[in-house]
């Protein structure tokens, strides 16, 4: 193996960094039309009238589609399920006069040229009978519901914590977040001949994307092609089909020309995020820093029609030994779009609460935060009563411990100052899933030592392109150079959406797999070629290295992959395979970290500086130390806006966002970034999968958060729970 | 917003010419706010006069040894302007405590005096705002109001002005030269923008196609003893929460001249000549400057969401004097606030 | 209304109408992708372009306004197909990642090291500062400017936007 585990640079660098990557809507085709949407302005109610006349008549203007005249569409919630879609009765642009939620689509113009269309948007007059409706959790809390049955309790997590000798217990805000990635939602629909369709979408799962339009439109699997060859950003905002691409296409079919639809910024909000939870945490401890009890509820925001749900609460059993616990989640309807995933969904919120609520602890305690965790170290999965994998995290505390200089902390808040700024220095654990799905993958081998991997994943910028290339060098024995890549088209071998970190370890597997199948038809090839200094050399032991097939015990005996080629008249090898995984019930998987954090803050006016963040993550095998870095590196970033910045504000009057703009819901700039250190802790892990991956798309940022507001209570002394923590809130 | 008319201005005396032959004109220069608005469906020409190319783009010294700046030169050419940095480095360093290099290059300086609020409600025009709409209601006071203002606001509105240049400018006791109909005329600062009262709709003095042709900023520029300090939510890139302009003449640890104007905080810049002329022949101490923010802030009043702004802008201003006293401003590029 | 503009060193007749931001134009008339639309509302920094060398929003820069100046893309950096400098900074930093920011994130650094091409780390800090990116590769871009600054030994045209 000569590329996993090396920082190669990412192979579609020069793509990026020369304007040639082509996004969803990017794509420029002749007599492309363009589409703009208007949006509702109540939160709840009906559409009594729509007036498109004025829209019709300006010049350019070739159609104003409502749910007065769109074509027929299928009634079944079924119809509408994606892949991942979750429980209820999903959304469906045009539908009919109900509107659900304040930005919600309810018209969409197309037009010859996109001012004309956007313009033309502006001129649809609709008439609303609005319904009292309502956006604020805290004022839903009361009717929030359990979706299923709460797993029974262990132990009795009641009684234990109020005869606990050091009880915390606290409630934890965190708002709505939005993804907000750089690219708009966008999707291009191009007709094409026979009643066929290629559609170019934002979109982090084609082959979702695909069944779901598919089943929309009453199409033929092979009638619709779905692509997306580059993404700029989905953080989880795209792995289910948005509104546009239904849109996109309802105005390709009407008109039978090519439509480009692109969301506005302000659009961009009427779709998924982050659901605003409240955490609720109760911890009681013996004084020797062991815990007894640990009781977590979660109430977290979904909309009226559908029942999104993540994991907020078991965290705790992952990572802190306690005979007592119990963790509920509830979900509490606000007249909203339905919430999704956004970077490790659940973990990002629940570990921010269960995090702050032991560094609350740690302080009742009289504790060193990294000792308490030490004493309450959890060696198995509690949930599952099963021990990990793998888990390094002992090795996370102590190495992040180390490069950042904890030993030298003051645990006294306020002790620690630079000038006019008080010093915090605060710490927190991470976990997330090391999860894996069937992916295949296809190899197309040629005799001049090219291959082709190809696959319908997606990249969504985190480096997929580069990781496949890495493997597939390394399984088929190529320079990665040779290795073309192909993925984001729906027409490739079977890919689950891209995300929860499952990605690098299920497609590089699936490559894995496949190259076997390259490698035995080589063998094969080369045993019958007479004289062959591989015959009598057994299949398992030989393997393809240096652009030959080789055996592992002499590698004398070896032939270059073009000679067996040419030699047996194979001008191509094609391979393609579905990979599962081994199905594993012995063991927990897991990933894990430890942040600390340095914040520094004018005592006088509040102004809060993140000035150091360490990150030391035990994420089995990584197959790329460049790229992986960038993902943890963005982690932390998020958890810096998540802690200090990040708000979706909405006027509950209007139930409406009204900083639907990047320029007012604030998100970390260059001046908000200082130090971040990544420290990627060794992990070798026999049982997850044969190449020891688990993925770090979503580990960076679990716990970032937590560890700043740590910080912030260390330099100030003012525990603030409800995130952002801005100025003001350290006055209160 | 496509349904205007796009002309070009040949001259100065052309441009109001062509505003007054039509109802519903806008200028545009570097349009970085007015295309914005436009997008928005907040602002609706139905005739766009281009100014851009209108020789109005001079930074020149003035016979009583002060500066004329064009109102087109950009943002950015004026920050870096040597007479500027060297003369009136407060200036300097507001412009550069705003926006984006991007937007500063191309913003003109009369378009900087021309910004609109950045209000939530003002920008959303599927709510009701007295300034968008008159009559129409002001959310904001029931609402959103944590960026809004503390001083000066009325029951119709309480929107901020958004600027950071024109705080700067405040306290250097600038003049706008305008031309209009009725020939030219220069407004000085104070009254060039207004509070809100029960016409929130206009922003400043200017009448009907007058035109802003240049700003002069006399003599005085506290060169030595200055800060522009701007708290936000984050560490670039936001609207000030409270932002304030400070210049002081000292000598011999005596306050000669103390002006100090806050941003952020009222539909227009805030200054207060009691609260300066409490300073004049004091020491330049905390003290002092806390007395003098408390004068200042005196009348503020704050709304659910922005009452912690008061007790912000008292510490700010107390902070920003210390800065100029000191003869240490504000450097825009470094966030650790000194 | 035909409208006439330099891009990348080519004039382009464009017929128009004069207030469509220059950012459709380069997108949808003369197929260059690079600059981006992220927000049209010169908030995001996707779709900057230089304008006689200074960095600019195209979405918010109406047609007419460009008059003779010169345009630049990201398309017009690499020379007979040789990335410049930074565009190979940018690759070895690992500063592209998603890649949408990034024609703007080039443009903005390259209007730095056009003036003052050995910047201090200070300074790009200082000139990067408001920039945006949902990725979090902030510190990777920082280096790759670094990198590129290190390398660079074009000389500085003079003063223009520092900060």
């Amino acid at each position: 193996m000569n590329y996993i585990g090396t920082p190669i640079s990412r192979v579609d660098g020069q793509a990026k960094v020369t304007g040639q990557a082509k996004y969803a809507g990017d794509v420029n085709v002749p007599g492309l039309v363009f589409g703009a949407v208007v949006t509702s302005t109540i939160a709840k109610g009906r559409i009594k009238s729509i007036d498109t006349s004025a829209a019709l008549k300006v010049k350019g203007v070739l159609k104003v589609l409502t749910h007065k005249n769109r074509p027929a569409l299928p009634k079944s919630d079924q119809a509408w399920k994606d892949d991942i879609a979750p429980g209820g009765s999903p959304f469906r642009p045009l539908y009919d006069d109900k509107v659900m939620f304040s930005g919600q689509p309810v018209a969409l113009v197309l037009a010859e040229e996109w001012e004309t269309a956007r313009y033309a948007a502006s001129l649809v007059h609709v008439e609303y009978a609005a319904k009292p409706h309502i956006t604020d959790l805290q004022a839903a809390r009361e009717k929030a519901f359990t979706l299923k049955k709460s797993k029974k309790p262990r132990g009795d997590a009641a009684k234990a914590f109020s005869s606990a000798e050091v009880r915390h217990e606290a409630e934890y805000f965190i708002p709505t977040e939005h993804h907000n990635p750089m690219e708009l939602f966008a999707s291009t629909a191009i007709p094409e001949k026979r009643g066929k369709l290629t559609v170019y979408d934002k979109t982090q799962g084609v082959q979702n994307v695909h069944r779901y339009l598919c089943s929309v439109f009453k199409k033929k699997k092979g009638d619709i092609r779905v692509m997306s060859p580059f993404m700029g950003g989905g953080f989880g905002s795209g792995l289910r089909p948005q509104y546009q691409v239904v849109l996109a296409v309802m105005g390709a079919l009407t008109l039978k020309r090519p439509v480009r639809l692109m969301l506005t910024r302000q659009q961009m909000y009427g779709l998924g995020y982050r659901p605003a939870s409240i955490e609720r945490l109760q911890l009681g401890a013996q004084r020797d820093g062991t815990l007894h009890a640990i009781t977590h509820e979660a109430i977290v925001v979904t909309s009226q029609f559908e029942e999104f749900s993540s994991s907020d609460t078991e965290w705790a059993d992952r990572l802190y030994k306690s005979p007592n616990a119990k963790f509920v989640h509830k979900l509490a309807r606000l007249d909203v779009p339905t919430s999704c995933d956004m970077r490790a969904p659940g973990a990002t919120t629940g570990v921010y609460g269960l995090e702050c609520a032991m560094d609350e602890l740690a302080v009742a305690l009289k504790l060193d935060p990294v000792e308490l965790r030490l004493r309450c170290y959890s060696d198995k999965d509690q949930s599952v009563n099963l021990p990990y994998t793998s888990k390094n995290l002992r090795e996370c505390y102590q190495q992040g411990a180390k490069a950042f200089g904890w030993e030298k902390r003051n645990p006294v808040p306020r002790s620690m100052r630079d000038g006019n700024e008080l010093v915090g220095w605060g710490m927190a654990t991470g976990v997330w899933e090391a999860l894996q799905m069937p992916a295949a993958a296809r190899i197309v081998l040629g005799a001049n030592g090219h291959a082709e991997i190809s696959c319908a994943t997606s990249d969504i910028g985190t480096g997929t392109y580069t990781i496949m290339a890495q493997v597939a060098a390394d399984a088929l024995g190529l320079p990665i150079e040779n290795i073309g890549i192909k993925l984001g088209d729906s027409t490739l071998p079977q890919s689950p959406v891209e995300g929860g970190s499952w990605m690098a370890a299920s497609v590089s597997h699936a490559i894995l797999g496949v190259a076997d199948e390259v490698r035995k038809t080589l063998f094969d090839a080369a045993k019958k070629i007479k004289g062959s200094p591989l015959s009598g050399v057994k299949f398992e032991d030989v393997t393809l290295s240096d652009g030959k097939i080789v055996s592992k015990k002499d590698p004398a005996r070896a032939m270059t992959i073009a000679h067996v080629m040419r030699e047996r008249r194979l001008d191509r090898i094609e391979k393609e395979k579905l990979h599962k995984f081994k199905k594993d019930e012995k063991h927990a998987r897991n990933t894990h970290s430890a942040i600390f954090a340095e914040v520094k803050i004018d005592e006088e006016l509040g102004v809060i500086r993140v000035t150091r963040v360490v990150n030391a993550v035990a994420a089995g095998r990584i197959l790329n130390t460049k790229t992986a870095r960038s993902q943890i590196m963005g982690g932390v970033v998020w958890g810096i806006g998540m802690a200090l910045h990040e708000e979706t504000a909405y006027d509950h009057k209007f139930g409406r966002i009204m900083n639907a703009n990047i320029a007012e819901y604030h998100m970390p700039v260059n001046a908000d970034i200082h130090d971040i250190e990544v420290i990627f802790v060794d992990e070798p892990d026999e049982h997850i999968n044969p190449l020891g991956i688990k993925g770090v798309g979503e580990i960076g940022i679990v716990g970032t958060a937590a560890a700043i507001a740590n910080a912030v209570y260390h330099a100030t002394g003012v525990r603030v729970r409800d995130l952002p923590i801005t100025l003001d809130k350290l006055r209160r | 917003m496509i349904d205007f008319e796009y002309v070009r201005a040949s001259d100065v005396a052309d441009a109001v010419r062509q505003s007054a032959a039509s109802t519903g004109a806008k200028f545009i220069a570097g349009g970085t706010n007015l295309i914005d608005l436009m997008k928005e469906d907040v602002e609706k020409p139905r005739r766009l006069i281009d100014i851009s190319r209108l020789p109005l783009k001079q930074v020149e010294e003035t016979a009583e040894g002060g500066v004329k700046i064009g109102a087109l030169v950009p943002n950015s050419d004026l920050a870096y302007h040597s007479l500027i940095e060297r003369r009136y480095p407060v200036l300097a360093s507001a412009i550069l405590a705003g926006a984006s290099a991007q937007l500063r290059n191309m913003a003109s300086i009369g378009g900087n005096l021309l910004q609109r609020t950045r209000c939530y409600y003002f920008y959303d025009a599927a709510t009701p705002c007295n300034k968008r709409e008159p009559g129409s209601g002001c959310p904001a006071i029931e609402g959103l109001n944590r960026m809004h203002a503390i001083l000066g606001a009325s029951e119709h509105c309480i929107a901020t002005h958004p600027s950071d240049m024109c705080v700067a400018l405040a306290i250097l006791e600038a003049r706008v030269h305008v031309a209009g109909p009725d020939g030219e005329r220069v407004i000085p600062f104070p009254d060039f923008h207004r509070l809100p009262g029960d016409m929130p709709q206009t922003d400043t003095n200017l009448q009907p196609h007058e035109i802003v042709t240049a700003v002069e900023i006399p003599p005085q520029g506290f060169a030595k003893n200055y800060t522009y300090l701007k708290i936000r939510d984050r560490l670039s890139y936001a609207f000030a929460l409270v932002s304030v302009a400070a210049g002081l003449e000292i000598e011999d640890g005596t306050i000669k001249e103390a002006r100090f104007a806050l941003g952020g905080v009222a539909h227009k810049p805030w200054r207060n000549r009691a609260a300066e002329d409490l300073l004049r022949g004091q020491a330049a101490n905390a003290g002092n400057f806390q007395q003098a923010a408390d004068i200042l802030l005196r009348e503020a009043k704050g709304y659910s969401h922005n009452r912690f702004k008061i007790d912000l802008a008292r510490r700010t201003i107390v902070r920003a004097l210390t800065q100029a006293a000191r003869g240490t401003p504000q450097i825009q590029s470094d966030k650790k606030v000194r | 209304m035909a409208i006439s503009i330099k891009v990348n060193g080519k004039t382009h007749e464009i017929d128009a109408d004069p207030a469509t931001p220059l950012l459709y134009i380069l997108r949808d008339e003369l197929a260059l992708n690079g600059a981006k639309f992220g927000c049209g509302l010169g908030q995001c920094g996707a779709c900057t372009v230089h304008v006689d060398g200074k960095p600019a929003f195209s979405c918010l820069l109406p047609l007419a306004a460009v008059g003779n100046r010169e345009v630049t893309t990201i398309e017009g950096l690499a020379s007979n197909g040789k990335l410049n400098a930074l565009q190979q900074a940018f690759i070895d930093e690992q500063a592209a990642q998603c890649g949408y920011c990034i024609a703007g994130m080039v443009m903005r650094a390259e209007a730095l090291l056009r003036v003052n091409p050995h910047p201090g780390e200070e300074e790009i800090r200082a000139h990067m500062q408001p920039n945006l990116c949902r990725c979090g590769t902030h510190m990777r871009i920082l280096r790759a400017i670094k990198r590129a600054a290190d390398r660079s030994t074009e000389i500085g045209v003079g003063h223009e936007e520092r900060l």
